[in-house]
């Protein structure tokens, strides 16, 4: 069972597996999807892409940032059916200025799984933007699957 | 007036009256037996039968002479004025004419007079101003200007402009070719002949700067006012384009995106740009004399900026203030050997920490193509701080103060630099580069800063003028009176520490001594004693850290925890020296004595005072931006906006949080959250404080807790715990998410499997008072305002949306049900 004590102003309360068992009985606001304060996902509320999300690293404010953008937006309005499959062109000149700045956007083979998780890792902005600099439509596969679970945490130093 | 009327009156009568007597006397005196008669006051009409009057007259004598003569003094002074001010818009517009024609002179493109009309439709929607200040120009051109090479005809400086400017900077790119393309029709059109004759001298100047001056100022003679309206508005456009680092891409993207809504700036911009040609053709001296292009270059200044700033000020009022200033920057950008630094800036940052560099990187993603210049008085690139405190110490790695790179737990490794230099663009190339960039002035230190102009200077006197700023100019450690106060050889022995430098020599030092001690019980002293005492293991350094409270993080952890990591704290090697007020400190043998108040005395070779940090707000003075009393640093409202223009993020910003408060925040995270946010409303985005910040602080490896809100152990708290398990460590904590910077843990998707600690469970035992892992939550009349996660981790939003709700709690053991305590 819990147990408690007072410390002058400070309570303390011990609480063992079982007393939490039970689920919680505190409310919680409701979230408003709309609120415009709110910190965004990669996709934004009216279907655009947040450019600002933490979760895209230095992508696109780095050198080779209007590439990037270029070729993710085309991606993303892409109604195709093999979806990008206008954008070779987008994402080859991204690929290139990419090459051009191989300190910032080194050419490592990542495993698929790797990629998708370390997306919105910056542990090394090197092996992050590899990963999405790599194989052209596989990131962009794997961009547009991490679209699709918004971030909300944001506070990312990148 | 009236007192001489008074005084008129007084002896007026008086003084006829003893005239009157005395002929009397004079009379009588014979006749009488010497008495003399009454000084009967002879009475007297004020006006006399004809109307006047002797008195009268003199009265309107004096009246009308005294108005009169203001009448004189009232009309020079008004001609003067009159006259000052329209040769001051006369030079004006004679620079705008200058720009112009060395723009169109450049490109020597020829545009249909499709492209013409535009202009002058352009034109004639910016203000009339340009209009007669370019009719009255070719006067005033000739007054003002031994300067210029566009002399008496606006045409002509228009001509010169182009050329001029197009001479000096080489990087004359694609908007200084569009420009002067579109000023070249403008110019065209009223004249014919004139372009003509001015592109080819422009070209030959590119080879040298006289030729052109001279050339230009022939040309515009011929030209009719006409033209020189149009051209003014050209040359605001392009100048800023053309001049060498001056006038930024603002100025010369926005005419060709937005020329009607830019009109209205341009002209001020104009002059500016005027200006700035000048410089760039200082070396073209023959017509140019010493005054002529101090003037213009002041001009310049105050036109880029006007320009930049979209300004709606008249160019009279500009060019008048900047004028002294400028000449110091002109000498500054004539000089093509020294490191061009831009003279404008759309974003400008002044502080290169971790809250302009999240600045910088959202108005990039924000604003495509933006230009950002980050000016900071530091030797590095923008790097992040909590690694020299914590992960830079821990690295096996000898040449660690070289690399800057640490590994953390996981094996990754990485730079404290957020990115490589190749991430960014020189200054010099700010202004031409394409898709814009950041730019990194490292070494500079901004001293004044002009709101009204949107321009800093600094510390060699070179100017820069902006579009919008950013403050993030963060603090410097405090240190003790007492320390300060022992002299020049005790300061020698103390580090206050911030830096990549203080972490270097700090790291040299304490290599070479047998005792530190670290003064301060807060974050940083407690991190660096845990850092350094581990490093004691091995070197047999004696680490010390005092301080007045009671126990280690005293002000932010309740009692019993505070106790708790004190304990925690002595484990990894350091001697605590609790309720430790330092009185005095001497230097004897070589060594440092350390006097507290209680009379206990430590010797120790090196002292390390982690006591705070002071808010620099240098620039608030010469800024006019207001500072706050209570938590220091400069006040901004809840969109971090200080004045128009002009933001404060990071450690230097008090802003308004609106769940919170008012406010100062000194960590990490929230430098990132701010400069994000302040990115992000530099570009328009008008959003408030609203994602709360979190901090995280770790103790050794066993210790570890992050943390939102307000953290201050004087509130009262409510404490939920559970016992922990070897799996609740900082160590594993980061192993999972593969991050050391905690912040970053929260976005990430943790894919890779936990990886289970193989070091065994801190002794912790069964003991009742066992603060393994937990929740407290700190109140402030019943709403939960902080929240510690004490060796909880990944947690990090139930605990934002429970502050961000701002709801009062009946049961927080309810509350602490939501974190899940008991699992990983």
């Amino acid at each position: 069972m819990s147990s408690e004590r007072q410390e002058g102003k400070d309570r303390i309360i011990f609480v063992t597996r079982e007393d939490h068992a039970t689920p919680s009985s505190a409310e919680l606001v409701e979230e408003d999807p709309d609120d415009p304060y709110e910190e965004r996902g990669l996709i934004l509320p009216n279907g655009e892409i947040n450019w600002n999300c933490p979760c895209l690293g230095g992508m696109a404010s780095g050198p080779c940032g209007t590439e990037f953008k270029e070729a993710f937006s085309c991606f993303h309005y892409s109604k195709e059916e093999v979806k990008g499959s206008e954008c070779l062109e987008q994402f080859r000149s991204m690929q290139e200025c990419m090459q051009r700045y191989p300190e910032l956007y080194p050419q490592e083979d990542e495993k698929e799984p790797k990629e998708q998780s370390s997306e919105t890792e910056q542990t090394s902005e090197d092996s992050a933007s590899a990963e999405r600099s790599g194989a052209n439509s596989t990131a962009a596969t794997e961009k547009d699957s991490n679209a699709t679970q918004p971030n909300t945490e944001s506070s990312v130093e990148s | 007036m009236l007192k001489c009327r008074i005084a008129w009156r007084k002896l007026a009568p008086l003084a006829r009256a003893s005239s009157t007597v005395c002929r009397q006397n004079v009379r009588r005196a014979g006749l009488t037996h010497g008495r003399l008669p009454a000084q009967a006051p002879v009475a007297h009409m004020s006006t006399g039968p004809t109307g006047g009057g002797r008195e009268n007259q003199l009265y309107i004598l004096l009246v009308g002479a005294a108005c009169v003569g203001s009448g004189v003094y009232l009309y020079r002074t008004l001609r003067g004025d009159q006259t000052r001010y329209q040769e001051r818009v006369d030079e004006i517009a004679a620079r705008h004419q200058k720009v112009a024609t060395e723009e169109i002179a450049a490109p020597t493109e020829s545009e249909p007079p499709a492209v013409e009309t535009t202009e002058a439709e352009v034109v004639p929607e910016t203000e009339p101003q340009a209009e007669p200040a370019a009719e009255p120009s070719p006067e005033p051109i000739a007054e003002l200007s031994p300067e210029e090479p566009s002399a008496p005809a606006p045409d002509a400086e228009a001509a010169a402009a182009p050329s001029d400017t197009t001479e000096p900077s080489p990087v004359a790119e694609e908007p200084v070719v569009q420009e002067p393309v579109v000023e070249a029709p403008a110019v065209e059109e009223p004249v014919v002949e004139a372009p003509v004759v001015e592109e080819p001298v422009v070209q030959e100047p590119v080879v040298g700067e006289p030729v052109v001056q001279e050339p230009v100022v022939e040309e515009p003679v011929v030209e009719a006012p006409v033209v020189e309206e149009p051209v003014v508005q050209e040359p605001v456009v392009e100048e800023p384009v053309v001049e060498t680092p001056v006038v930024e891409a603002p100025v010369v993207e926005a005419p060709v995106v937005e020329a009607p809504a830019e009109e209205a700036a341009e002209p001020p911009a104009a002059p500016a740009v005027e200006e700035e040609p000048s410089p760039p053709s200082e070396p073209s001296p023959a017509e140019l004399t010493e005054p002529a292009p101090a003037e213009t270059e002041p001009v310049v200044e105050s036109e880029p900026q006007a320009a930049a700033a979209a300004a709606t000020e008249s160019p009279a009022a500009e060019p008048p203030e900047p004028q002294p200033e400028v000449v110091a920057e002109s000498v500054a950008e004539s000089t093509p050997a020294t490191p061009k630094v831009p003279s404008h800036t759309p974003y400008l940052l002044i502080g290169g920490g971790t809250a302009s560099f999240a600045a910088a990187r959202s108005i990039r993603a924000r604003d495509p193509g933006a230009k950002v210049l980050i000016v900071t008085d530091e030797p590095d690139l923008p790097y992040m701080r909590p690694p020299l405190s914590k992960e830079l110490w821990f690295s096996d790695d000898p040449s660690v103060t070289e690399t800057l790179r640490f590994k953390q737990w996981n094996g990754k490794e990485r730079s404290i630099y957020f990115q490589p230099a190749s991430f960014y663009i020189s200054p010099e190339e700010l202004e031409s580069a394409e898709n814009g960039g950041v730019a990194v002035l490292t070494g500079k230190k901004v001293v004044h800063m002009d709101v009204r102009g949107n321009k800093v200077k600094l510390d060699d006197d070179t100017e820069i003028s902006y579009n919008k700023c950013l403050i993030a100019t963060g603090g410097v450690p405090r240190n003790l009176q007492v320390i300060e106060r022992a002299g020049e050889e005790v300061m020698k022995k103390t580090t206050l520490f911030r830096k990549i430098e203080d972490f270097k020599s700090l790291d040299k030092v304490s290599r070479n001594i047998q005792s530190i001690t670290i003064i301060g019980g807060g974050f940083l002293g407690s991190e660096l004693a845990c850092a350094l005492g581990r490093k004691s293991h091995e070197s047999g350094l004696e680490v010390i850290q005092m301080y007045p409270e009671k126990g280690n993080m005293g002000k932010v952890l309740p009692e019993y925890l505070s106790n708790w990591t004190t304990e925690k704290v002595k484990q990894e090697g350091v001697k605590i020296i609790s309720e430790a007020l330092v009185k005095s400190v001497n230097l004897k043998d070589d060594k440092l004595e350390i006097l507290l108040k209680d009379g206990r005395l430590v010797k120790t070779d090196h002292l390390v005072a982690a006591v705070g940090l002071e808010p620099n707000v240098d620039l608030a003075k010469s800024a006019g931006l207001e500072v706050d009393s209570d938590f220091g640093g400069f006040r901004v409202n809840a969109e971090l906006q200080a004045r128009s223009n002009i933001w404060v993020a990071g450690d230097a910003a008090c802003f308004y949080d609106i769940r919170l408060g008012r406010r100062r925040v000194e960590h990490h995270d929230h430098a990132v959250v701010s400069g994000r946010l302040a990115g992000e409303n530099m570009t328009g985005a008008n959003k408030p404080y609203w994602h709360q910040s979190m901090f995280w602080s770790d103790l050794g490896p066993d210790v570890g807790y992050e943390a939102i809100g307000i953290v201050d152990s004087s509130l009262p708290t409510v404490g939920v715990f559970a016992k922990a398990t070897a799996k609740d460590t900082p160590k594993a904590a980061t192993e999972k998410s593969g991050t050391g910077i905690r912040s970053e843990s929260e976005t990430e998707d943790t894919a890779t499997s936990p990886v289970a600690s193989s070091t065994p469970a801190p002794a912790m035992g069964a003991h009742k008072d066992d603060y393994g892992k937990g929740v407290i939550f700190y109140l402030r009349d019943k709403v939960v305002v902080g929240i510690i996660l004490w060796n909880v981790f990944n947690r990090m939003p139930i605990a934002r949306k429970i502050i961000k709700d701002g709801e009062e709690h009946a049961d927080l053991n309810e509350v602490a049900k939501l974190f899940n305590i008991h699992e990983d």
